[in-house]
């Protein structure tokens, strides 16, 4: 049996209340726990990652669901109590950013330490997929910064006081590079 | 077997990023075509959930923001289907997320201002995991159609949002499901931006009398498919071990 995938559809100015109900300003009353909103327990030293999305005219958007999933310090996509691969956090209604709370992933093979970042909005019709790597690591060799060329620069996030921030342009001279993985 | 790549998504059947009726994807689309890179070990895992990530009330929207004894305003229905792969099989223990309007179409959330009312007892949020066979069901209202800005008389058909996970984060999946029969969708820009009829009749959930139970709620039926493994190179792989 063959069967074609379902077509995609954007997520919506709300997509919120179904996968980051604390921004939706949804309180769960009778639901279970959040999902994805802990990658670490709290009281954990980590870094704080920013992401904010531009759109074509630099304006941040507001509305976005932003989801990260990477390798653990040691390299491995399996989880432990002590740290979670997988997190997502809806941007900040007001500043646009979208902030979590990780640790810094470790190499995998030939591939330069790398978080994967999926995002959804109102007006993303198919979630688009792109990395993030870090500006303090050897990122030379990596075979997906190769094939970004000249455009690799857009998946280099920059250092803060407090660890990352990277900035994912849709449109525009810096249209950040998105993948058909 | 769950490290062979998934197969190519075939872009040509999903929406494309710009759509000049869909006026929010002018600044949001991208402009540069999607760059193609090998699916890694990123692209070929994700997150596993299992049922202590769930409540239990969290599959029956109906309740699960209800006040004891209370239950959600609107029709009520049971919306269930099987998750696959695109080669058929069944997906198992695989998180799917819903989250809709109430029954007068305006959404829990601090952004939606619509004139109609809050319904006290429904927040439009649930989620559950297919079973092992890839079956999912959930309890819920019939969602209202509503109007939102887009430059004209824009009214958006009933529908329900998913958010479906598969065994990788290449499957990840957002769509929305309809209702059979509803004349907003020949109308409505977003769902016309999907190219053909027949990939807009995959997110069209049929009545299904079936599963209706008497005296209590009707069933809608909607089936979901996520990419499916390349075979092909699988076996092309296993041919050179």
């Amino acid at each position: 049996m063959t069967l074609k995938e379902s077509p995609s559809q954007t997520a919506g100015p709300y997509v919120h209340i179904g996968c980051a109900p604390q921004t939706a300003g949804l309180e769960q009353r009778r639901m279970g726990k959040q999902l994805g909103g802990l990658m670490v327990p709290e009281g954990t030293d980590a870094l704080t990652l920013a992401i904010t999305v531009l759109d074509g005219e630099d304006a941040p958007v507001k509305d976005a669901l932003i989801e990260i999933w990477q390798a653990g310090p040691d390299g491995n996509y399996t989880p432990t109590p002590a740290f979670q691969n997988w997190g997502r956090q809806g941007s900040d209604l007001s500043t646009g950013v979208a902030l979590f709370k990780t640790l810094k992933p470790g190499r995998n093979g030939e591939h330069a330490p790398h978080i994967l970042a999926w995002i959804v909005a109102r007006g993303i019709n198919l979630g688009l997929t792109t990395r993030l790597y870090f500006p303090d690591e050897d990122n030379g060799g990596d075979p997906v910064l190769g094939l970004a060329g000249a455009r690799a620069e857009t998946l280099i996030a920059t250092k803060t006081d407090t660890g990352y921030a990277h900035t994912i342009r849709l449109q525009g001279a810096n249209e950040t590079v998105f993948f058909d993985v | 077997m769950t490290d062979a790549p998934f197969k190519p998504r075939d872009l040509s059947w999903h929406p494309p990023a710009f759509y000049q009726g869909y006026r929010s994807t002018h600044l949001r689309a991208p402009q540069q075509p999607l760059l193609q890179i090998p699916q890694t070990v990123t692209e070929l895992t994700g997150p596993v959930f299992g049922q202590g990530d769930l409540g239990p009330l969290d599959d029956d929207l109906i309740t699960n923001y209800a006040a004891t004894g209370q239950t959600a305003q609107g029709s009520r229905i049971i919306v269930h289907g099987t998750l696959r792969d695109e080669d058929g099989r069944p997906v198992p223990g695989k998180l799917i997320e819903v989250w809709q309007a109430n029954a007068g179409g305006r959404y829990r959330h601090v952004n939606d201002g619509y004139l109609a009312p809050l319904d006290d007892n429904f927040g439009g949020c649930g989620r559950c995991l297919t079973d092992t066979e890839g079956r999912y069901s959930f309890r819920t209202i019939l969602p209202g159609p509503y109007p939102w800005p887009n430059g004209g008389n824009d009214w958006r058909p009933a529908h329900i949002h998913f958010s479906v996970f598969g065994d990788g984060f290449a499957q990840r999946l957002i769509t929305q499901m309809y209702f059979e029969g509803d004349p907003h969708i020949a109308l409505c820009p977003i769902v016309q931006s999907i190219p053909s009829d027949d990939a807009i009749d995959r997110l069209v959930a049929r009545l299904d009398m079936k599963r209706t139970k008497p005296m209590d709620i009707r069933a809608y039926r909607f089936d979901i498919v996520l990419r499916g493994r390349d075979a092909t190179v699988f076996e092309n792989q296993l041919e050179g071990t």
